[in-house]
């Protein structure tokens, strides 16, 4: 059985609410921060954690708040990301709707450490319903005195925002979530300066995704030191795994990360298998904008090592072998599902989210749509496959924010990997519209190089 | 003395420069000028916050610093990107830059309408010189390209969005000259347009200004729409007493007559003063300006062609070769055809030549 350190009281009825929240452990961290640890204790504790940030990029967390800079007189910024629109990823939406204190209990500890006084959670339009919950968890702290002036009168402030997304994408990336918090159009700014010189309203501000913040609970409750042994190397601490596609049980996993990617699939303890009896085809372990993987590349390394659920065994080989962690959407694909389809889905989304402020993203996702459309449709041409590779080329790298690389990269790598899939695609358009590649030799095991002989 | 300020060494394309603390690459390549100036069709030095979106200004930092020597693990945007001392750019000399250059052009034409012939910007379009420089001649783009309606905003200006490249210089243009936010990006995406707010007309002293600013042919001027090509009128410094701005302006003439007022820009195309929209919507006539002389264009711009400045006439050689002996011609061309009158000098008469610059009765006067 996995260890669990964020979701462990989640299956306790009520723990929506202060007070069963309170009698289960619950604000006990921030107690013990706020009453007996000084702010950069607290940051030390989670720089010793090796906590990485839950968002996508994986960033040391304590080592992103040592960066914000703390000039005089000027007030810093707390920033919770709560907008979680990557297509596969929606651990965030099920912290918050099930025990929001837990996220609030983060807030005041982080707000606590980097001395902000105010703190937004910035969260997506689509989730119209959790707003109201943190907003009551939010109501209950201020009533018992987590939040508001003079905090259980260790004379530290703090009050918590709430503020809705419009529905954007883009306004996940930090600096367009902050254009947007300050009331303007969500475009990504121009870096340098970053957000922890110069973010929200031109002060200091740290963006940091919901389950990073929440994590920061146990980091307090356990000690630094001891959560780093949960995982393994790097990977420290748990990852909460949103897995959806062809499984028998979809869902959120917690996952002390020191699995196999093999066992998440097929144990009964996460995803049980693929329904039907059907063989696994592909998958995308990290929410939508990572490379997509083949079932043979997915579960053994290039070099022939098991691939195991971290950061660092996932993005092993990097991109021409590899994946990434990213945030954690798992989107597992069956023998059935046809993987030009998929990304062609995906260009479809990239294009409809660019914000159109920079001119490789704004043009070149939807080139991308249509080339990939022809091809599904059986119109495509056997020199759009090398197209859409010099598209996403051009593309990746040359853009203001990742979501020029995050709509590049799955298409990169379903080339990479598929381009047996593509080709059939161009050659037998009227086939491929009525039925799909099927498996073929995507689960196969893989030749593996001989390792070089030990000098 | 004052006290000296440290400047910092940059290299860019292996030509050593040195600027001050804060200037931008693409700052510290325009005072080397040359070649190893990116082409920059957002950012606006007149404009706070212009810049990085279009991309073309992209360049390699081969070398952070003399103190952080790592390069940079992707192409930085120059306009954007301040120098550190001991910088080593790439930018022509980088085959990646030029490729992604490519790459960024293909992408800016993709949308485009390529209407040059009927456009009224033909000729100083910063997207022409762009893609004669850097583009490909054929597109690989196969499908339907965007389209948007044209609209007027306001009395002098039409918008043609599809013809925009949204650089926003515009936007910038109007936040910050106009004290009024109505002009904006509305939408996303490649669905994304410049427009007004609610389509209200813009109506501010100074808003004539984006019309110099669009480095496309998506703001013009509806007073000198369809009037006439650049390249047959003649630009001429004129100045006049206004109240509201310098008056310096560049007037551009036939012969008496103003067909189109605009601001006086530099050799990137940048607005050295901005001009009120009296000035140039509606002074059009000789007698409101104090003409200065003719305006300097590069020799290279199409507007020039017909009208050389400084051009020198190639020495008589014959003369010396011979030993001061004439040469015997067997027929003079002179005698049969007015081709070369030495009366008529082409490149001094006001606007094009026209059969009557010449005189009719052969030579004879």
């Amino acid at each position: 059985m996995g260890r669990k350190l964020l979701l462990d009281k989640a299956h306790i009825e009520g723990i929506r609410y202060y007070d069963v929240y309170r009698k289960n452990g619950g604000y006990a961290a921030a107690e013990k921060a706020l009453k007996s640890m000084s702010p950069d204790l607290v940051t030390e504790e989670v720089k010793k954690s090796g906590l990485r940030g839950r968002g996508g990029a994986g960033f040391p967390t304590g080592l992103k708040w040592s960066f914000l800079a703390k000039p005089e007189g000027v007030p810093r910024y707390l920033v919770c990301n709560a907008d979680e629109s990557e297509p596969g990823t929606f651990k965030d939406r099920y912290l918050m709707e099930f025990i929001p204190h837990l996220l609030i209990e983060g807030l005041l500890i982080s707000s606590f450490a980097l001395g902000a006084n105010r703190t937004y959670i910035y969260i997506r339009g689509e989730y119209a319903w959790i707003p109201d919950i943190l907003e009551e968890a939010i109501a209950e702290a201020h009533k018992n005195g987590w939040l508001g002036k003079n905090i259980q009168g260790t004379g530290f402030d703090l009050d918590i925002y709430v503020q809705r997304g419009a529905g954007a994408y883009i306004c996940g990336e930090e600096t367009a979530l902050i254009e947007s918090l300050e009331g303007k159009r969500g475009n990504p700014r121009i870096k340098p300066p970053f957000p922890a010189v110069k973010g929200l309203w031109q002060c200091p501000t740290v963006v940091n995704n919901v389950e990073t913040l929440a994590a920061v609970v146990p980091i307090i409750n356990i000690g630094g030191d001891e959560y780093a042994k949960y995982g393994t190397g790097k990977s420290t601490g748990t990852k909460l795994i949103s897995a959806c596609g062809n499984l028998n049980k979809p869902g959120v996993y917690e996952i002390d990360m020191s699995i196999s990617v093999e066992e998440f699939i097929y144990s009964d303890e996460y995803c049980g298998g693929i329904p039907n009896g059907k063989r696994l085809k592909a998958c995308i372990p990290g929410g939508s904008s990572v490379p997509i993987l083949p079932a043979n590349l997915l579960l053994k390394t290039a070099k022939g090592e098991q691939r195991m659920m971290t950061y660092e065994s996932l993005n092993d080989g990097g991109f021409a072998t590899g994946s990434m962690m990213g945030s954690g959407g798992f989107i597992v694909l069956d023998e059935d599902q046809c993987v030009v389809r998929h990304t062609m889905s995906l260009a479809r989304f990239y294009h409809h989210e660019s914000c159109g402020q920079c001119s490789p993203c704004r043009e070149g996702t939807g080139w991308m749509k249509k080339v990939l459309l022809n091809i599904e449709n059986g119109k495509g041409k056997e020199s759009d496959i090398d197209l859409l590779w010099d598209i996403q080329r051009r593309i990746e790298g040359n853009t203001i924010c990742p979501l020029g690389d995050a709509a590049a990269w799955p298409v990169a790598a379903a080339i990479r990997h598929f381009r047996d899939e593509f080709e059939w695609h161009v050659r037998h358009p009227e086939e491929a519209v009525k039925r799909n590649f099927g498996l073929a030799h995507y689960a196969d095991p893989l030749p593996v190089a001989a390792p070089a002989a030990a000098v | 003395m004052a006290e000296e300020k440290k400047l910092f060494k940059v290299t860019i394309d292996n030509i050593p420069v040195e600027v001050e603390p804060g200037t931008t690459i693409l700052n510290a390549a325009r005072m080397i000028g040359g070649d190893v100036v990116p082409p920059a069709m957002c950012y606006y030095s007149k404009l706070q916050g212009s810049g990085g979106k279009c991309r073309t200004c992209l360049v390699k930092v081969s070398k952070g610093s003399d103190a952080d020597p790592r390069p940079m693990p992707k192409l930085v945007a120059s306009c954007r990107t301040t120098v550190m001392d001991g910088m080593e750019v790439a930018n022509i000399t980088s085959p990646e830059v030029l490729d992604a250059r490519k790459g960024v052009v293909e992408f800016l034409l993709l949308n485009h309408p390529l209407d040059c012939p009927v456009c009224d910007q033909a000729g100083e379009c910063d997207l022409q010189d762009l893609s004669y420089e850097h583009g490909v001649s054929s597109t690989r783009y196969e499908f339907k390209r965007r389209t948007f309606d044209k609209i007027d905003i306001g009395d002098h200006i039409k918008l043609h969005m599809t013809r925009c490249i949204l650089c926003y210089r515009c936007v910038f243009t109007a936040d910050q000259l106009t004290n009024k936010r109505e002009h904006g990006i509305l939408g996303r995406g490649d669905a994304s347009e410049i427009s007004t707010y609610i389509k209200n007309s813009l109506d501010n002293d100074f808003i004539g200004n984006v019309i110099d600013v669009c480095p496309v042919g998506a703001l013009t001027d509806r007073t000198a729409r369809f009037k006439n090509r650049v390249w047959f009128l003649k630009p001429v410094d004129a100045h006049c007493t206004c109240d509201k701005c310098s008056g310096k302006a560049v007037l551009w003439m036939r012969g008496d007559e103003i067909f189109r007022v605009t601001a006086r820009k530099d050799k990137y195309g940048e607005v050295e003063e901005f001009i009120c929209d009296t000035c140039r919507f509606e002074r059009k006539d000789a007698k409101d300006w104090v003409i200065e002389g003719p305006r300097k264009v590069s020799r290279h711009s199409v507007i020039s062609q017909g009208h050389y400045v400084g051009t020198r006439k190639p020495q008589e050689t014959i003369a010396r070769v011979m030993d001061g002996r004439a040469p015997k011609l067997l027929m003079d061309i002179h005698s049969v055809s007015e081709v070369n009158m030495p009366a008529v000098d082409l490149s001094k008469i006001d606007g094009p030549a026209h059969s009557n610059d010449f005189p009719k009765n052969n030579g004879a006067q």
